[in-house]
Order: structure tokens, then sequence, then C-alpha cells
């Protein structure tokens, strides 16, 4: 009787210890995902900076879409893609393609704090001989995973990349940041089309949709909406989210990787220029040099310096 | 001597037949397989091939993300669509990063006959020279065709190969071939005239120089089976040897073989020369013989244009 007793309450003290263990868990959990988040938007933040300081260095460039995309690609690389600069060959490693090419300076921001090349590089971007070129240019800078600048492409490159996962019989994820206004393209609905033909669950669209292009409104030069009904009726899975909460892009993306059968298309609705008043929704500053007042300008609203 | 096959035959067969000994091949094609013969590669590697429709632009990308992963893609498309209607894919997916491509371009020239001048892909070569990094390739019989695609795969970058519809008279023996990317082949002697040919046209040259020399003219026949880069050398030499050069395609004289070889003789040894190709027009519907003799793709052109230069060289 004793050492039944002695059982039973040992058999509770687990039971309970095993519910504050869980109690626990959930409480850590939270804690760590709150401190990666709060981690994810200083990171975003820092990385607006060094697009300033890049494109003011550079004298031209894109800092409209290189703002509406960095927090897209900041929960990426920092959060999700299994990627690592001292193998960058790394025949698992997950894939992104910029599709937008355009916004180069956010991506090259990226790769240089994650330690792809030196971060001195960026006072070099759009001169001769720098290895960042106007465009990504997967010959020139680590990291770069395939050349883009000609807008519609990056999509079939990406479904060209997880067909490769499929023969390969590997498992990484290829992710493509499309543009809303690069949607125009028709080459992106002859890709969206075999994606879904060839069930490209790996692949992840993420549509950097910012509402403006260079002449415009997105919706005045050409419509695109409703994209996510566009992607839906192409055979894909859609998640709408706010494309600069930290937390909103990371469950889409983490939803979006559970796909059995289907690729998935993440509209993520974002502004021109985030993060600067004088470039927030302004098409003007789709491509546009920075002078040093609009620099110390920009520094000044970001708040990092 | 090989049977009278088309060279896209010889090209689906090759495929096929290499993609045991290359497991990294893929080939692609957009809707056109049982014409482009992709198909005998589809039946033998079902996991290795992808059909994406009537999309050669999607095609073309698709490729290029493929052989950043490793694979050595070949997508395959009528010419006029490989080289004209992904022509941005081309040059910016697949040349400008020098990625390990192959385009399969079939149903090149005016050869495809009934289809008419929108099939017929008469600009492909000069498209695809004007772009760096692009090798091209022109294979004139079936034996040449097979070690085309065997260079292709042994070479490493964007290579266009260019391929005709109809049977195509058989020109060289399998045992005795060679086939070395970037140099031309004199395949018939002579010092009188140089006629330089490619492709579908190998065939005609070889008949016109047994024409001639029923008349006393030794023209040799020099194969440029690889356009991009060109053979200087073959060429200057049959400049310094010869009084004068013909060539012969089935491509616009603008922009094709013949610019090629005078691009070269213009600056490293000018000499009399002259044209056989698609005199700057569209083609029309007709059959494949037909539309040879309408366009001057003929011996009789090809003889009469190195009698000319003869004459001329006299003058």
């Amino acid at each position: 009787m004793a050492a039944n007793l002695n059982l039973y309450s040992f058999q509770i003290k687990e039971k309970w210890h095993s519910i504050l263990l869980g109690h626990l868990n959930h409480i850590c959990e939270e804690f760590i995902m709150e401190t990666k988040f709060n981690f994810l938007k200083e990171k975003s933040q820092a990385l607006r900076k060094d697009i300033i300081d890049t494109i003011y260095n550079a004298g031209s460039g894109h800092p409209g879409g290189s703002l509406s995309v960095v927090d897209i690609l900041t929960v990426l690389y920092y959060s999700v893609m299994n990627i690592d600069s001292s193998r960058p060959k790394d025949e698992n490693r997950d894939r992104l393609v910029l599709s937008k090419g355009h916004v180069a300076p956010a991506l090259y921001c990226v790769l240089a704090d994650k330690g792809f090349f030196d971060k001195k590089e960026l006072k070099t971007l759009r001169k001769p001989g720098s290895i960042l070129q106007g465009h990504p240019d997967m010959k020139k800078t680590p990291g770069i995973e395939i050349s883009t600048g000609s807008l519609g492409q990056g999509l079939s490159a990406a479904n060209g990349m997880a067909l490769a996962a499929r023969v390969d019989n590997k498992s990484y994820n290829v992710f493509a940041i499309l543009g809303d206004g690069e949607i125009q393209e028709g080459q992106i609905w002859e890709a969206a089309m075999t994606a879904a033909h060839y069930k490209l669950n790996k692949l992840i669209a993420i549509v950097d949709s910012n509402g403006l292009q260079i002449d415009g409104p997105v919706c005045e030069v050409m419509g695109v909406e409703p994209i996510d009904e566009k992607f839906r009726a192409f055979g894909w899975d859609t998640i709408v989210i706010d494309g600069h909460n930290h937390e909103e892009i990371y469950y889409a993306v983490a939803l979006a990787k559970k796909s059995k059968e289907k690729p998935t298309a993440i509209i993520a609705k974002t502004v021109k220029g985030k993060g600067v008043s004088f470039m927030e929704n302004c098409c003007e500053w789709h491509g546009h040099g920075i002078n040093k007042e609009q620099a110390a300008q920009a520094l000044a609203d970001l708040g990092v310096r | 001597m090989s049977k009278n096959i088309s060279t896209r035959e010889a090209y689906g067969k090759a495929l096929a037949d290499f993609g045991q000994e290359y497991k990294d091949m893929v080939v692609l094609d957009a809707d056109v397989s049982k014409c482009t013969m992709t198909v005998y590669f589809a039946e033998k590697y079902p996991n290795r091939f992808f059909n994406v429709g009537i999309s050669e632009a999607d095609m073309v990308t698709t490729a290029a993300g493929l052989a950043t992963c490793g694979k050595i893609p070949f997508v395959s498309a009528f010419a006029v669509f490989a080289a004209g209607r992904a022509f941005d894919q081309v040059r910016n997916s697949v040349a400008y990063p020098k990625l390990n491509v192959k385009i399969g371009a079939t149903h090149a020239g005016i050869t495809i006959g009934e289809d008419g001048g929108t099939h017929q892909s008469i600009e492909d070569i000069a498209l695809m020279r004007a772009v760096p990094n692009m090798a091209i390739l022109s294979p004139a019989d079936a034996v040449e065709t097979r070690a085309a695609v065997k260079a292709a795969l042994e070479y490493y970058g964007p290579v266009y190969i260019r391929l005709g519809r109809p049977a195509q008279a058989a020109i060289f023996n399998e045992e005795d071939y060679s086939f070395e990317l970037g140099k031309g082949a004199v395949i018939k002697e002579g010092n009188d005239a140089a006629i330089f040919s490619t492709g579908v046209m190998t065939a005609k040259a070889i008949e016109a120089a047994e024409v001639l020399k029923a008349e006393g003219i030794n023209a040799r026949v020099v194969n440029i089976h690889t356009i991009k880069p060109i053979d200087r050398d073959i060429i200057i030499k049959a400049a310094k040897e010869t009084k004068g050069i013909v060539t012969v395609e089935d491509h616009n004289v603008i922009g094709g073989l013949g610019s090629a070889i005078s691009e070269v003789l213009a600056q490293e040894h000018p000499a009399k020369m002259k044209m056989v190709g698609i005199e700057d027009q569209f083609g029309v519907s007709g059959t494949s013989d037909q539309l040879m003799e309408i366009f001057g793709l003929s011996v009789e052109n090809i003889v009469n244009k190195v009698k000319g230069v003869l004459q001329e060289s006299i003058g």
C-alpha cells in the first residue's frame, strides 16, 4: 500500500511537472519569439539605413522598392532560410530569386550583413569594377542565385530551381520575390501555370505589393488586382499579409512551407519608400538618386543616427 | 553512310542516347516534342523531361533556373520562337550569366516549308550571333548533329543548335567523322574558289562543287558547323589560296554565315565574295524544294555565284 501510494504521488507529481513544463515551454517560446521579432524589427531598421547609405553613395538606384521589400527579406534571411555564407554553394540551401531585380540594394545590404561579401563593397554599387551591378548578377556577387533585372522572368527561374530539387530528391525551398507592377509581364502567368501544373509546393512567391510603378499607381497604369484571386485561379494557395509586419511575414511563410501540393503566393501589402517620410507612397522615388540633405533627412526619419 | 534523316530527328535520337551517360541532362519542350523529336527523351526519361506548354519564354528561363542547380537543360522549340519570341529570356536569363543551357532550335530557315513566313526563321543566326557568350552550331546532317549535341554537352555555357525540318542527305560517315567546336572543315579540296556553307545547305554546296568540277572549276567546299565562335584561320587560308569566296546558308544574307565570314575577311584579308541566302525578305508557303528554288538556295545559284566571283577576280 505504501509503495502504491508512493507511486501514485509520483505520478501526480509527474503530471504536474509536465503541465508546468508545458507552461514554461510556452512562456519560453513566447519570449523567444518576441525576442526574435524584436531582433528582426531592429535588423530591418538597420538595413534601411544601409540602403539609404548605399544608394546615396551610388548616386542612383531604386530606394522606393528597396524600402518596401526589406522587411520581407529580413524575415527570410534572418529567421527562415537555410543559408550559410561560409557555404554559399551548399546543394541543400534554400534559394531566393529577386525577380524584381531593381531593388538589388536591399538584397546587397542583407547579403553583406550576412557575410557573403565585405560590407565595404556596398560603397562601390553601380560603379565600374564593382561586384555590385545595378541589377543582380550571379557571376559577380556571392549569394545571388540568378541574374535578374528584365522583369517577369524570376518566377520561371524559381520554377526551374524547384524542378531541379524534385529531380534530385532534395527538399529545399525556393522563394521568388515579385513586384506588383512586375506581374503585368505575361511570363509571370506562364510561370504561374507551370508551378501549379508541376505542383511545386516548395515554391513560395512573395509579391511586394507597394501599389506604385514608374508611371504612377499600379491601378492607374495597368490594374493587377485582385492579385490573390488571380493566383488562386491559377492553382496556387494564397495568403494576404501586411508586408511590414514581421510576425505576419514569418507565420505566412511557415504556413506556406507546410503546403503539400500547391505553390503559395504571399501577397504582402507594403508601402513604397517605407520609413522615410518624403519617399513613402511617392512613385517618383521608384528610381532616383539621393542627395546629401535627403540622405540626412532619411536617416533622421529612420531614427538610427 | 547514314540514312537520309532530318537533323531534328538526329537531335532527338542523340538526346535520348546521351541521357544515360549524362545524368544531369534535362529536356524541356513547349508543346512541340513530337516535332522537335524530344519525345524520344521524354519516353525514356519521363522524370527528366518537362513540357511547359506553349510558353517558350517561360521554358527558357525555367531552364536557366535548372542550370543554376547543376542541370544541363536542353530547351527545344522552332527556331523562330526559340531565338525570336524568347530572345530576351535567352539574352538575360541564359547568356548574360553564361548558364549551361542548350537551345535545340528546329525547323530553322525557309526549308520548314508549307507553314510559311511566320514560321520560317531567317534571322535567328543574326540574333544569336549578336549575343555575347552564345555559341552557335549548325550541323549539316545526322552524323554531324549527333556530334554537335555531344560537343554541346561537353562545352560549358549556352549553345544554340540550329536544326532543319526536312530529311537531309547523308554527308558524313559516323566511323571517320570528328567534330571540334569552333573549327570548320574542308570537305572538298579545290583552289579556284571556296564555298563556305552551313546546315542544310552543305549538301547543295557539295553538289554545286561537282557541277563546277565537270566544267573545269575546282571549288573548295568548307563546312562551317560552328558559326560562333567562327574559325578565322580556315577563312583566311581560303581567301589566300583561292580567287574568291561564296557563302551559302538558309538564312537572311544579313547577319548570318555570310556576314560572319565577311567580318573576318574585311579585317584580315579582303577578298572577292558573294553570298547565297535569303535576300532580306520573308518566306512564303511551299514545299522545301520549291522554296529553295524560288529563293535561290539552289545548286544553280551557287554555281553562278562561284562563276561570278571568279569573273570579277579576273576583271
